[in-house]
């Protein structure tokens, strides 16, 4: 009897080892490191675009002391800029083409203003004359400083009457236009940007997120008391959590706190490029939001839609997004497709455990973890170069080049939904209308499909032209003739002459 | 049974009654009085124009224009597919029936069925050439393709409506009410289905687990 038992153990083991085989296959594959959405939202596992060339730590950065709670770096020509925020200090670096990093500045305190010591500064950046707006969080204010460090001027909490006088000015984010014009985000202000003019008045809030609510909140809030009503969620825009000025002028904005069903119903997006007027004009024409993972199910105690913390805009207009919650990179082209996803939770590199910041120098990128207090450079592979450089020559109007570069890009992946698309509007630009087609067709994308199909349908047309009127006439001329014969016989037959 | 296949006569009855359906299609009044009372339909017909509007619809799946519709086959499964379009109708058929039964109506199982089916002509005489002239225009021209779509639809929908009211000789105002509660009816079935496939679920669950139990103590 015991045998008996430990047999029927030994065969239930193997049935549930066997059947438990699969269902770890098919989670391995939602887990791979890079991937892309194909049309159905499926997931279809891609090349790497990017490597780890280097992962810095303090060490590496030539630092004596660890950081601290590092919230942000900033990258001004090959210089990148540490704001070590928890150790009041900002590092500044140089770095060269062999990703060597060399420590050329420690600033902690700046000349010529009371207090001069930063206080946990959270954000910098620095203009073409090379003066350095820091957000000095703790103080309350950001500083506009010289190359040398000496005080220019500072700008304060806005004075605006519609703004809580208890919130205390937390400028946490910042960036600044050609015209030395600043914009920054604070904790606890919700209206938008906040505007100063070069010289440093306030000038407005620009870009505050549209306001969004449910019907049943709204009727809710009607017949609630005074009391209830304080202890439920107001309707307000949201903060931003970061922001970025691309080369053109105009801001990426990560707007912060948002609800995953605003996210689904697409009442607020998850990333706005603001124009001079505050109004999004975000191009987004792919298969799929630009919120980053479609799916937001329970893995690994992760759940919720892809919180973006930063994003940076490379100069062929590929912005990549950092996303917090599931610590991926997600690329999109200009058009708001899917370049790539890459990333993941975790200790090895290129994984992270709190991202908080990314950055890009020419085409690698700086990741800053905030809780590994380490700076990740990612190099582009062969595969994420090929793409840039199709891209670049498309943008150029160099369409054989281009399709040469996107055919080798689908020799490393043969499913690679941008490739398909590519060497299609290559064709399309080359007017060789018909294999366009072709190559729309394997990947759905029905709008450049339509383009090169009314193409092809005009020269199909004006080619056949001859013949299609000929069977247009023969269609009509043919029943009438024949109408008009038996008509002919027929009053012959009847007619009055024929009758004697 | 075999011997009327052999007939011509019967042939003849066949294909003059489906002719018949487009005349039901134009004429629907008409057409569907006819239909019963003057023993027009038959219902191999009907299943004819059943089969060929379940057809058609598969067929829409791989010859319209991907910018149109575009279709997961690897979801995909073609009996259930079929499944999905007959089984409402059927639950329809009964449904109609069932009501209609006990208010008067005049019409029997099969003539539900039959007049069912015959309203369903529009939907193959529209779709196939539309499936055709999909794949020649393009996506800014895709509007009538969908209003055409929609048309087709709503033809068979008005066209079943009025086949009802025939067959079972009511009049406008008691039709329109039979056709909500049929719907209404349509909705206890599938209720009732789904009560009884998830009680006999979870019965078979129970004697599965029962087994289970039965051979861990053994």
């Amino acid at each position: 009897m015991k045998r008996k038992f430990t047999w029927l153990c030994l065969l239930l083991a193997t049935v549930v080892s066997v059947s438990a085989v699969p269902a770890v296959k098919a989670n391995a594959q939602e887990n791979n490191y890079s991937y892309i959405y194909d049309y159905w939202g499926d997931v279809q596992n891609c090349p790497t675009p990017y490597y780890v060339s280097r992962v810095l730590t303090y060490k590496e950065l030539g630092l004596e002391k660890n950081l601290k709670n590092p919230e942000s770096i900033y990258v001004h020509g090959n210089e990148l800029y540490l704001c070590d925020t928890g150790n009041n200090r900002i590092l500044v670096y140089e770095v060269d083409e062999k990703h060597n990093f060399k420590l050329i500045k420690e600033i902690t305190k700046v000349k010529g203003v009371e207090p001069a010591e930063l206080n946990a500064p959270a954000d910098v950046a620095v203009s073409e004359d090379g003066d350095i707006f820091i957000a000095d969080k703790g103080n309350a204010r950001v500083l506009k400083v010289d190359r040398n460090l000496n005080y220019i001027h500072h700008f304060e909490k806005p004075e605006d009457q519609t703004l809580d006088e208890q919130v205390v000015f937390q400028p946490s984010r910042l960036v600044i236009d050609t015209a030395e014009r600043l914009y920054c985000t604070s904790t606890g202000i919700n209206k938008g940007l906040i505007k100063y003019e070069e010289d440093g008045t306030f000038s407005g809030f620009i870009g505050a997120t549209p306001v969004s609510y449910n019907f049943m909140d709204y009727l809710f809030k009607k017949f609630a008391t005074q009391e209830q009503r304080a202890r439920m969620v107001s309707f307000v825009p949201t903060e931003y959590a970061n922001i970025y000025m691309d080369p053109k002028g105009f801001i990426y904005a990560l707007p912060d706190k948002i609800q995953d069903e605003d996210l689904d119903s697409e009442k607020i997006q998850a990333i706005r490029k603001l124009n001079m007027l505050g109004n999004d004009i975000l191009v987004r024409n792919g298969e799929y939001p630009v919120y980053g993972d479609l799916y937001w199910g329970n893995a690994a105690g992760i759940s919720g839609a892809s919180i973006f913390t930063d994003v940076t805009v490379l100069d062929n207009e590929v912005y990549i997004c950092l996303d917090r919650n599931r610590c991926r990179l997600f690329g999109y082209d200009d058009q708001g497709k899917l370049v790539f996803v890459m990333g993941g939770n975790g200790n090895i590199d290129g994984y992270f455990r709190q991202p908080t910041s990314i950055e890009h120098m020419g085409q690698e990128l700086f990741v800053l973890d905030n809780k590994d207090n380490a700076i990740t450079l990612f190099t582009p592979t062969e595969f994420g170069s090929l793409v840039y450089r199709a891209m670049d020559q498309f943008d150029a109007g160099l369409y054989d080049e281009s399709k040469a570069s996107w055919e080798q890009v689908m020799k490393l992946d043969g499913s690679y939904t941008l490739a398909y698309i590519g060497i299609g509007r290559a064709l399309l630009r080359q007017e060789n209308y018909k294999e366009a087609m072709k190559y729309f067709e394997v990947k759905y994308d029905a709008v450049n499909y339509s383009k090169a199909f009314q193409q092809y349908r005009k020269e199909w047309i004006s080619e056949n032209i001859g013949w299609i009127i000929a069977v247009i006439l023969v269609l009509f001329l043919v029943p009438f003739g024949i109408g008009r014969y038996k008509k002919i016989k027929h009053e012959i037959a009847t007619a009055d002459i024929f009758k004697r | 049974m075999f011997d009327a296949l052999k007939k011509k006569e019967t042939y003849r009855k066949y294909f003059k009654s489906l002719k018949f359906a487009f005349y039901c299609m134009t004429h629907p009044l008409d057409g569907f009085w006819d239909l019963t009372h003057e023993k027009r339909g038959t219902y191999a017909a009907a299943t004819t124009i059943l089969v060929l509007g379940v057809f058609v619809r598969i067929l829409k799946l791989k010859y319209t224009s991907f910018v149109f519709l575009s279709v997961y086959w690897e979801d995909l499964n073609i009996l259930m597919y079929v499944a999905s379009i007959v089984f409402p109708l059927m639950l329809w058929v009964v449904g109609n029936w069932a009501t209609t039964t006990l208010f008067d109506g005049k019409g029997r199982l099969g003539q539900v069925y039959m007049g069912t089916c015959y309203a369903l002509l529009p939907y193959t005489v529209i779709q196939i050439p539309v499936m055709i002239a999909s794949n020649f225009v393009t996506i800014e021209e895709g509007q009538f393709i969908s209003v055409l779509d929609v048309i087709s639809l709503v033809y068979c929908a008005l066209l079943i409506v009025a086949a009802m009211g025939q067959i079972h000789e009511f009049s406008l105002a008691k039709n329109l009410v039979f056709t909500v509660f049929s719907l209404a009816a349509v909705m206890i079935m599938i209720f009732l289905l789904l009560l009884f496939f998830s009680m006999i679920s979870q019965g078979v669950a129970y004697f599965v687990s029962i087994g289970r139990e039965l051979l861990f103590r053994m």
